[in-house]
This record gives structure tokens, C-alpha cells and sequence, in this order.
């Protein structure tokens, strides 16, 4: 498994264009599969447009402490674009005004932004619903100054939403890197030291599972029922809901699915499992993505590809909610990861 | 004219049975998929059941897809394999126990 980003590797696949075109080439390109805006024209629902804004996703950087084989931001160490003072006020002010009910910081590990404790602080204050932070888990051990993180998170009554792929050691760290296992359950007993997870507790801890390989996420409730019954009979661990993810066929795991030649059969596999009924709460309809240096985008993972918004208004610095929800969302055939079988977003399963 | 007798790709064309028999692929299809619901057992273990089954039958297409519905529920590769040995166990005993018939055989014949 790669310590580096593909980026640092100077891997064909950091370049997003060569991502697309990938995605647009082999059996898209020759009728075998139809692309993603030919399957929803052919369900009345193309051009896919959004509804009420509800979520905004912050990309805090694209620095992590791991390197995930699946990542889909191809974060890790090497990467330095973290978002600035400056951009976190620009998002600030925008909270303020968008009326969204949720807002959902990520990275990378958010946590490793300097600014990242000032700008929840700063973003508690405006009352959101749900705060959510996407902590990988690790960060809270990785550290002496991260191992108050969980007192923190409960201070600010932050949603904690950390990834999990299995709950067995070997699957988790073949996926997230060697130790990450260990740490993470450690993270864990320290969140529900705290009360984070526990029953009845208002203070949110969810896991999210991606399958470890070529394959797509099983029934997100008996996923659920699985690691619930293993983490509380081999850890003592609790939490509240799994959210089950498919990932998306970009970035590190567009790169794994082609190094593997996996990449046709699971295009394959998601456009069999292709639903109509999750194309209809597909998360880019009820979100914004902002990425760490403001600009807009219909998702995470159109963000990883840059894609920005269709708009006239592209940047944190000129929102305009108007503007933005008169746009069309942009589309290509990763977004077939989100409507495939249940369907997946940020919040697991839509359908 | 392919190479070899099984081609992974037909695994996907599996539903195009229907096309020349529609009404007995279409109750095939109705059954098949009302088995592998939740019943008195879990899906999960229908489908480890199913993966010991694949394996006895020596069906390539059945092993490739409940390896990877196995995957897709988070089963373990030790989960899987007991269910092969599972399989393997009752194939090896179905070859053993004729062994009392040879004996049988052997007793009746010989003085």
C-alpha cells in the first residue's frame, strides 16, 4: 500500500481530466453501458437539479495522517492545500444566510487545519441543527494535542461521523493502513468515554462503512446489526448509526479498479444496480461542497474532479443562493455510485 | 466461438433465460429471489449456504457471485472458507459412507 498521494506520485490519475476521460472512454464511449445522463433522460429525470439547500459540506484540506487506498480526495500527508483564515470567515458569513440545517466539515482530516478549533468555535455559535465532523479517528491518537479532541467535540455538541470499513482488523488496515485498526478502536472507547455513542445520548456518533474492494455496500441495516453486535462483544464499543457508502469509481480507487481490472466489471455492477428512487434524493440536490480554497461544487466528489458548479456564482466569496439553485447539476458517470441498489450519499443510504 | 465453455461476462446475461421460455424464466426468477430473503434464516447465512452449495456444484458463475454478495454483506474469507469445508466435509462424507456399502459388497461376497 502507497504512502503518497497519487498526486505526489505524479500518477496519470491526479489529473482530473484524465479521471473524466476514463470515466467518458471504453464501454461508455461504445454504447455497451449508457452514460449517467442517458439513464436518468430515459427516467424523466435529467437535468438533475437541486432542491433546497439543507447541507453544506466544508473541505477543511486535503491533508491527512493516513493514506486510504480508496480515498476519493487522494489526501494524505503530502498534501498541503488547507483552507485559509480568510475562506473559513467567507464560509462563516455564508452559514449565516443559507438557512441549511446541516453542516458537515471534512478534509482530509479537518482536525489538521490550524484554524480548524477556531472555526467550529466560531461556527457553533450560529446555532446549525447538526454539526457534523468527519473525523477519520486516528487524528484523536495520532498526537498529544489531539487527544482532547473528543472533550471538544462534546463542548460544541459536534455530530461525530468516523469511517470504519470492518469491523475486524485485517480488512480495516488493508484499506486504511497498517495500525489503523488498533487506533481507531482506541478512539472510540475514548468517544464513548465521554458519551459520544452511547444510548440515548445526544451526543452523535455514527460510522461510516466503504467496502474494502471491488464490490458494492451489502443492506446498510444488517451491516449495522453486524458491527454493532462485534464492537460491543470485542470492544465494548457503541454507536449510533452506520452509514453504508459505495465508492465512487474516481481518484485512488479509480486507480486501484484499474491497476486491479476490477474497473469495467464494477462500472458493470453499478449501472445494473442503477435506482430510480435514489436518483431522486441523490445528495447533490440538498448540498454544496466548498472546497478548501471556496469554490463551489454539486458534491465531494465533483469537487475531487473539479466540476465546479454550473452557475454564474462560483466562489464562497460571491454566494448568491438564488443564482445557485437555479443551476443544473453536473454529471458524469461516477455519479452512478450514488443511485446504485439503495443509493449512497455522506448520510449512507438515500433510497 | 469462444476458447473455453464458461465466459465470466455470461454471468451478467443469466436474466436472458427468460427471452425464449418467459413465463417459466420469469417463476424461476420469482422463486430464486424469494429464497434468498430474510425467512427463518438471514439472508447472510443464505448466502454462505448458497456459497458451500456454488462450490459442491462446481458452478464457476455461482462462486463468483456469492464471493462477492459474501463481500458485499462483510462476511470474512474465514466465514467463507469454514463454508467451503462445510461443502467439501459433507462431498467427502457422501463419497466415505458409500464405503459401507463396499463393505457390504465385500462381506456378502467373501467366504
Amino acid at each position: 500500500m502507497s504512502k503518497k498521494s497519487l498526486l505526489a506520485r505524479n500518477n496519470d490519475l491526479a489529473n482530473t481530466k484524465r479521471q473524466i476521460e476514463v470515466l467518458s472512454n471504453g464501454q461508455f464511449a461504445n454504447g455497451e453501458l449508457p452514460t449517467f445522463a442517458k439513464k436518468i433522460a430515459a427516467t424523466n429525470q435529467f437535468p438533475l437539479r437541486p432542491k433546497k439547500l439543507e447541507i453544506l459540506q466544508i473541505n477543511m484540506g486535503y491533508m491527512c495522517n493516513q493514506v486510504c487506498a480508496h480515498c476519493h480526495v487522494d489526501a494524505g500527508p503530502d498534501r498541503k492545500e488547507i483552507m485559509t483564515k480568510k475562506t473559513m470567515q467567507e464560509c462563516l458569513n455564508v452559514i449565516k444566510k443559507t438557512g441549511a440545517h446541516t453542516l458537515d466539515l471534512t478534509g482530509g482530516a479537518p482536525e489538521m487545519n490550524p484554524n480548524f478549533r477556531w472555526f467550529v468555535e466560531e461556527a457553533a455559535k450560529l446555532g446549525i441543527n447538526d454539526f457534523i465532523v468527519r473525523s477519520n479517528l486516528t487524528i484523536i491518537r495520532a498526537n498529544k494535542k489531539f487527544h482532547d479532541l473528543p472533550e471538544f467535540f462534546k463542548k460544541h455538541t459536534i455530530h461525530v461521523v468516523s469511517s470504519m470499513p470492518h469491523w475486524t482488523r485485517g480488512k480495516t488496515d488493508k484499506q486504511r493502513g497498517d495500525g489503523v485498526f488498533n487506533a481507531s478502536i482506541k478512539a472510540l472507547k475514548m468517544l464513548n468515554a465521554v458519551g459520544y455513542g452511547m444510548p440515548e445520548s445526544k451526543l452523535k456518533l455514527d460510522l461510516v462503512y466503504n467496502p474494502s474492494g471491488a464490490f458494492l455496500p451489502g443492506n446498510q441495516d444488517a451491516l449495522e446489526f453486524d458491527f454493532k453486535k462485534a464492537l460491543l462483544s470485542d470492544f465494548n464499543i457503541q454507536f449510533h448509526q452506520l452509514f453504508s457508502i459505495t465508492n465512487l469509481p474516481i481518484s485512488r480507487f479509480l486507480d486501484y479498479l484499474l491497476a486491479s481490472d476490477n474497473y469495467n466489471d464494477y462500472m458493470y455492477s453499478l449501472v445494473e444496480a442503477f435506482n430510480p428512487a435514489a436518483v431522486e434524493n441523490v445528495m447533490c440536490t440538498n448540498t454544496l461542497s466548498v472546497s478548501w480554497d471556496g469554490w463551489l461544487y454539486d458534491c465531494d466528489f465533483n469537487q475531487m474532479l473539479e466540476l465546479k458548479v454550473n452557475s454564474s456564482v462560483q466562489h464562497i466569496s460571491k454566494f448568491n443562493k438564488e443564482a445557485l439553485s437555479d443551476r443544473t447539476i453536473c454529471v458524469s458517470q461516477h455519479c452512478y455510485g450514488c443511485t446504485a441498489g439503495s443509493g449512497s450519499s455522506c448520510q449512507g443510504t438515500v433510497a | 466461438m469462444s476458447k473455453t465453455y464458461y465466459n465470466p461476462a455470461d454471468l451478467r446475461k443469466f436474466g436472458n433465460i427468460t427471452e425464449w421460455s418467459e413465463e417459466l424464466g420469469n417463476k424461476f426468477f420469482e422463486y430464486y429471489g424469494k429464497v434468498f430473503e430474510e425467512g427463518a434464516l438471514t439472508a447472510r447465512e443464505k448466502s454462505l449456504i448458497a456459497l458451500a452449495v456454488a462450490h459442491t456444484e462446481q458452478c464457476p458463475y455461482c462462486i463468483d457471485a456469492y464471493t462477492k454478495d459474501g463481500l458485499q454483506r462483510g462476511i470474512t474469507k474465514e466465514e467463507m472458507m469454514e463454508a467451503v469445508h462445510v461443502g467439501a466435509a459433507i462431498k467427502s462424507g457422501a463419497t466415505l459412507v458409500h464405503g459401507v456399502q463396499m463393505m457390504n459388497k465385500v462381506n456378502k461376497l467373501e467366504m
